[in-house]
């Protein structure tokens, strides 16, 4: 099959047209970043660099990034460990039940997140009887990141064989050794890719966090649906959201790179 | 949404002398028990899983066979059907679940219908340099939040809004607040997550195999519904289990764009929070549960699950 030029263009040209309405709301989240109108009225009626200083002078806004850095580093760091041995323990040994589990990690995604928020909200509260705090919403939020390692680590182990860990073991290495030099150098990226995903997904989940943090932990998002409709924080949510959207290019960036460079060496 | 590449180790690895160290032992024995192995791996997440997960839905599910006693709020363990058979014939909770799951699955229209071609389009046609950028561009508005995005299409629907503004001149109206907004800017939301793994499913059907199907005389469309498209299935339906869940639960973008209407998620969130009846709501979550299980299992055979 070889793409007639009419056909490709007509591909770049959907492309172009679906990335412009990807990008059209974010433009407006930018340009109101700037507003002098407080209800996003458009178009603006002014310009104004207000939000911008107050965003940057905001307690508020401050510490619920770092609170949000903090579940989302912690609760990445749990999804690597356990989604790892998960997808080692699926790919590399034939047993019964094996679909079984790997529907149980698929399950904290795939249903729906209120239904997960008040399964565990429930389960600590009365089941436990512990208080709401960050470590149960980092508990949460693990539990429905591992999906994101899983996926990418069982993938990469399913493309890679056992060709080389077996010849590493006939060479004599241990299974620690093997593992370390082996195994987990080529499971880097996928490591990465899927420890990246998994911090956007708990840095910017609502519904989960809604039912499962402490009523002191304000996260981003919780800090947001706060401030959302108030007239006069509404512009500066738009400057963090816009923050937010331009520091990301850096670990997006960095992940394209580690898989850009993989490709090469292919 | 996977990124695999194998990465052949690039560095010279010096394998260490063996001593009988514990480690060193620990590694003989478990190489010699593979099934000890198996359950060392699995034993954390497992525990993790099953008892986290696992066991809290469990108690959820019998919470919907309990009931809130009317006087204190506090829940009664007395054992009743009444939740599920409210759910089940009242009319409201039947409105609103094929309401809700009207809009998940034309969500999930839309949004496959939007992400072929341009997943075709980065996978095969753009140059590796403008492939990168594109998948940038797909991933970049995934960290801006979901919040600021729903409330970015309010204020672009709205009354005097940017859309009402582009066009007006053409005699066109904003949409307003309601369904369609709700189901614009829900495929808006999930759009990137089922781009992301039709666009890795792409990638791994190899260019020979179209140039193939070229040779042996299969034009475009051919070559697309008979090679292109059973190989690129699984991706699909994993794409689609995405933005079919995600709708599915939602409660907060109806809130800010669905004016009036009610999803599925907006009932048990009610029912949580304001009416405090909890027995309820673990009755009526069982309706997407449910749903969602019954997705699983049809789809199950295609691999799309070992696709996400």
């Amino acid at each position: 099959m070889r793409l007639s030029r009419p056909a490709s263009g007509l591909l770049a040209a959907i492309t172009a047209v679906v990335l412009a309405l990807i990008y059209l709301p974010l433009l407006v989240v930018f340009v109101n970043s700037f507003s002098t109108s407080q209800n996003l009225v458009w178009p603006p009626p002014g310009f104004t660099l207000e939000w911008w200083a107050k965003a940057f002078q905001s307690d508020g806004a401050l510490d619920a990034v770092l609170t949000s850095l903090q579940v989302a580093l912690a609760s990445t760091a749990v999804a690597l460990v356990l989604g790892t041995l998960i997808s080692l323990g699926l790919q590399r040994f034939e047993f019964f039940g094996r679909d079984a589990i790997s529907l149980l990690v698929i399950l904290p995604i795939a249903l729906p997140g209120i239904v997960t928020g008040i399964a565990l909200n429930n389960a600590f509260r009365t089941g436990l009887g512990v208080q709401l705090s960050i470590l149960t919403l980092i508990i949460a939020h693990a539990t429905f990141c591992i999906v994101t390692v899983f996926n990418n680590v069982i993938a990469r182990l399913r493309r890679l064989g056992t060709s080389l860990e077996d010849a590493s073991s006939d060479l004599g290495a241990g299974i620690w050794t093997t593992f370390r030099l082996v195994t987990f150098p080529q499971l880097r990226s996928a490591l990465f890719a899927g420890g990246l995903l998994a911090f956007a997904l708990s840095f910017d989940e609502i519904i989960v966090t809604t039912f499962t943090a402490g009523s002191t932990v304000k996260t981003l998002p919780l800090w947001i649906l706060d401030n959302l409709f108030r007239p006069n924080q509404a512009p500066v949510v738009n400057v963090i959201a816009v923050v937010l959207v331009l520091v990301s290019i850096i670990p997006i960036y960095f992940a394209q790179r580690i898989a850009g460079a993989e490709k090469v060496v292919r | 949404m996977t990124v695999d590449a194998p990465a052949p180790p690039t560095r010279r690895a010096v394998v260490p002398q063996h001593h009988l160290t514990v480690a060193r032992r620990g590694s003989v024995f478990l190489s010699r028990h593979p099934r000890l192995r198996l359950s060392l791996l699995l034993s954390a997440p497992l525990f993790w899983l099953g008892l986290v997960y696992i066991a809290a839905l469990a108690a959820l599910l019998i919470t919907a066979l309990w009931t809130v006693d009317s006087f204190t709020g506090q829940i009664s363990q007395t054992w009743t059907l009444d939740n599920i058979a409210a759910v089940l014939t009242g009319s409201l909770y039947q409105t609103v679940t094929l309401r809700t799951l009207g809009v998940a699955l034309l969500v999930t229209i839309i949004d496959i219908v939007i992400a072929l071609p341009i997943a075709f389009y980065m996978a095969k046609v753009a140059s590796p340099r403008a492939q990168r950028i594109l998948v940038i561009a797909i991933l970049m508005p995934l960290w801006a939040s979901y919040l600021v995005k729903a409330y970015a299409w309010r204020s672009v629907l709205s009354q005097g809004g940017i859309f009402e503004w582009l066009v007006s001149p053409f005699g066109g109206h904003s949409p307003g607040y309601g369904l369609p907004a709700t189901i614009i800017t829900l495929s808006y939301l999930w759009l990137p997550y089922v781009i992301l793994p039709i666009y890795a499913g792409l990638e791994r059907v190899p260019d020979s195999l179209l140039e193939a199907s070229g040779d042996l005389g299969g034009g475009t469309w051919a070559t697309l519904r008979l090679v292109v498209l059973p190989m690129i299935w699984p991706a699909i339906i994993a794409g689609s289990i995405f933005s079919f869940s995600l709708s599915l639960g939602d409660y907060i973008t109806v809130n800010i764009v669905g004016g009036a209407n009610q999803m599925l998620g907006n009932l048990v969130y009610t029912n949580v929070g304001a009416a405090n009846n909890l027995p309820l709501a673990a009755a009526i979550a069982l309706i997407p549960i449910l749903i969602i299980f019954a997705y699983l299992a049809a789809v199950r055979r295609t691999g799309a699950l070992n696709n996400l």
